[in-house]
């Protein structure tokens, strides 16, 4: 029942950005508009300052995650059909790990585009060791879109929940940046410093296991009205 | 299907060709137990007791703001009572445990409907999240909503008719046992009225526990068989329905 | 909980009254001298908030799973407490840091811990003001993932800003404490704590009085 749902869920926002591809355009683009950005904020006379392309990919992470986050669950405050989602027989925390599983495929899409551009603008060996840095990717996204996912859930019937959203979840997601951003650095350092790109990788593999477990937890007392 | 252990009434089967592992906790009756929900200073509902029972249509009933969608959204499990219980056959929504939900089903003003997806679409996602077999049961829910040549269109080219008729569909696609209505009357013409009265009527027959909310007197005088009038959060009366249904409302709430 | 309430005041009282001199006469440290003095304020004022975070924490949980609104009076005054010693710590410390070493603001790992999490109950207290209806659970949340996250935040921060020596590290006192500098920041300490508890008192006290009139308007109209 639980798994089942949680597929259900997925299929159907999968579904939904088949059709109109909405959600998917607009944050890529916007997280693309960021790496121009912050590009042309940080590089002087054709140099970036080191260490600016994980700083610049996750930041730009953060950002779309945030505008993918509000936009995901606009969807659901439209016709009220979280409501309708609500009332199913299904545990609760599956429609959670459902819409979870869709904001990771959706930030996954993003990343997908954003680290061959961040390697082409800045010259970063990105591909240097790709699995490692997939690891990383998906531990970070995992981390930022679990918090992410409760707290743009909770705040759907919030009036001011699209200003709300960041204030709450910039703070919050301080460390997994933190992570990020000196991990990845560390994977794109010559040589490539892979005590440290572990030591970071496991510090957020913390962080998922404790963001995940609370977001199960605390999703049931916090959708009742 | 196999009634669970504790339910001393016979269980209502569920939609023909649902899955055998959903659970099928039933009740007959729906109690409401001095249960009040109130927000700060802000009160919605005060100290309401009422009985529901198979087979009647209750109308409630009463002016914007007395605390008619509270009350449904309390009797669909959606919140909390901030004192009261609220039973289901005798059981709370916590004590019943989320196989409760498989039994209510609600229709409010917003629909409930995705906008990018198609009716079928629609329909689909909920009978399978309601662990039905959609393939048998969507196509014959098109077929009442009127829908089944449009069955693929997204539903945000449909009219407010349409649409209506389809989230009808949708929120009856699991043959609940207590169906909560809130103001399902708006905005529809003559013909889309009487089609949703008598879809009423018939799950009442078959033994439902039906609540509609609404202020439209006229259309709840010819439909419903108890009345439950609120105002500002309190219960004001339950009575049978017999008729004279606006001179009673104006009798104990004032003009309408 | 009342009863304590007047002794604890007049102990407190008395507390603040002798530290000045206490502290007055405790050692300087060698480098800083006077300034260092500020430790007695600073470093209590982090015990202090750290017991806010306990409080607050615990109480957004029993708030969240049993409903209890006694522990959600507590959550909201205590998350005060957070923003209010806090932001003293957060003053005194940038301070302290100017006159002993230069620089406002260094990126010292217990400062910005410290700065992470006062923003987090900044948030706290405006998702509770301007959340809408039901955002006292939603609060609830943002406190207790606020508190299961500090220790990631520490050490990341920790971590990260070894790996970025700037200026001079704020040297660790409480570590290497010369003589003469325990007995001081023990009483400084115990006050701050004192007055954390006393404050908390008062101010679930004040949301107590808030609820009750709350109730008292819902019974006059029944």
């Amino acid at each position: 029942m639980f798994v089942r749902t949680a597929i259900l869920v997925l299929k159907k926002d999968l579904a939904i950005e088949v059709k109109t591809l909405e959600i998917v355009m607009t944050t890529l683009f916007f997280a693309v508009a960021c790496v121009l950005v912050f590009s042309f904020a940080f590089v002087r006379e054709g140099q970036a300052p080191p260490d600016a392309a994980p700083a610049i990919l996750w930041i730009a992470v953060a950002f779309s995650g945030t505008l993918a986050l509000g936009r995901t669950f606009e969807r659901e405050r439209y016709s009220e059909t979280l409501r309708a989602l609500l009332l199913a027989p299904a545990p609760r925390p599956a429609l959670y790990v459902g819409k979870l599983l869709g904001m990771i495929v959706l930030l996954a899409l993003d990343e997908l585009v954003l680290v061959p551009l961040i390697a082409f603008l800045f010259g970063a060996p990105m591909f240097a060791r790709p699995l490692f840095l997939l690891l990383f990717l998906a531990a970070g996204t995992l981390a930022f879109a679990a918090v992410g996912t409760l707290f743009a859930a909770m705040l759907i019937r919030s009036r001011t929940r699209d200003v709300l959203l960041p204030i709450l979840l910039y703070p919050i997601t301080v460390p997994v940046i933190i992570c990020g951003v000196r991990g990845t650095a560390a994977l794109l350092s010559s040589p490539v410093d892979e005590p440290t790109a572990t030591m970071w990788l496991a510090i957020l593999i913390a962080m998922d296991v404790v963001f995940v477990t609370l977001s199960l937890w605390t999703f049931e007392p916090l959708m009742s009205e | 299907m196999r009634s669970t252990p504790t339910t001393r009434v016979r269980s209502r089967p569920i939609a023909p060709g649902s899955r055998p592992d959903v659970d099928t906790f039933d009740f007959q009756s729906v109690q409401l137990a001095d249960v009040s929900r109130h927000f700060g200073r802000r009160r919605a509902l005060s100290r309401v007791s009422l009985t529901l029972n198979g087979g009647d249509i209750v109308g409630l009933l009463g002016p914007n703001g007395a605390g008619k969608s509270t009350m449904i959204g309390l009797l669909a499990t959606l919140a909390i009572p901030t004192s009261g219980e609220v039973r289901y056959g005798g059981r709370t929504a916590k004590e019943a445990g989320a196989s409760l939900r498989q039994r209510i089903g609600l229709l409010a003003h917003e629909l409930y409907l995705y906008p990018e997806l198609s009716a079928r679409q629609n329909l689909t996602f909920f009978a399978d999240l309601y662990g039905l077999d959609s393939q048998t049961l969507v196509p014959a829910a098109l077929e009442r909503a009127g829908l089944a040549d449009r069955a693929d269109d997204d539903v945000h080219g449909f009219s407010r008719g349409m649409r209506q008729r389809l989230a009808l569909e949708r929120a009856l696609i699991h043959n609940p046992r207590l169906v909560l209505f809130d103001e399902p009357f708006t905005g529809l013409d003559d013909s889309a009225v009487s089609i949703v009265s008598q879809r009423l009527r018939t799950l009442a027959a078959s033994g439902s526990i039906v609540v509609v909310a609404t202020h439209d007197l006229d259309i709840a005088d010819g439909l419903v068989t108890r009345v439950a009038l609120v105002r500002e959060g309190k219960l004001l009366a339950d009575e049978p329905s017999a008729g004279g249904l606006r001179s009673r409302y104006r009798s104990a709430i004032g003009a309408a | 909980m009342r009863k304590a309430f007047a002794p604890l005041a007049v102990v407190t009282g008395l507390l603040f009254a002798i530290a000045p001199f206490v502290i007055a006469n405790a050692p300087y440290e060698q480098t800083m001298l006077l300034i260092q003095k500020i430790f007695y304020f600073h470093v209590p004022s982090w015990v202090a908030m750290y017991c806010g975070l306990i409080v607050a924490a615990i109480a957004s949980i029993l708030y969240l799973f049993k409903g209890s609104k006694a522990a959600d009076r507590y959550a909201v005054s205590a998350a005060e407490l957070i923003v209010v010693f806090g932001l003293n710590g957060l003053i005194s410390g940038p301070l302290w840091a100017r006159k002993a070493w230069g620089v406002w603001w260094q990126w010292d790992v217990k400062l910005t811990s410290a700065l992470l999490l006062w923003l987090m109950f900044v948030a706290y207290l405006l998702v509770r003001k301007y959340g809408g209806p039901g955002s006292e659970k939603l609060a609830a949340v943002v406190a207790i993932f606020g508190a299961a996250v500090s220790p990631f935040v520490y050490v990341s921060v920790n971590i990260w800003r070894t790996m970025h020596p700037k200026t001079s590290v704020v040297p660790d006192i409480i570590k290497n404490p010369t003589t003469g500098f325990a007995g001081p920041l023990l009483l400084s300490m115990l006050a701050f704590v004192l007055l954390f508890c006393l404050l908390l008192m008062l101010r679930v006290r004040l949301a107590e009085r808030q609820d009750a009139l709350d109730e008292l308007y819902l019974a006059y109209e029944d």
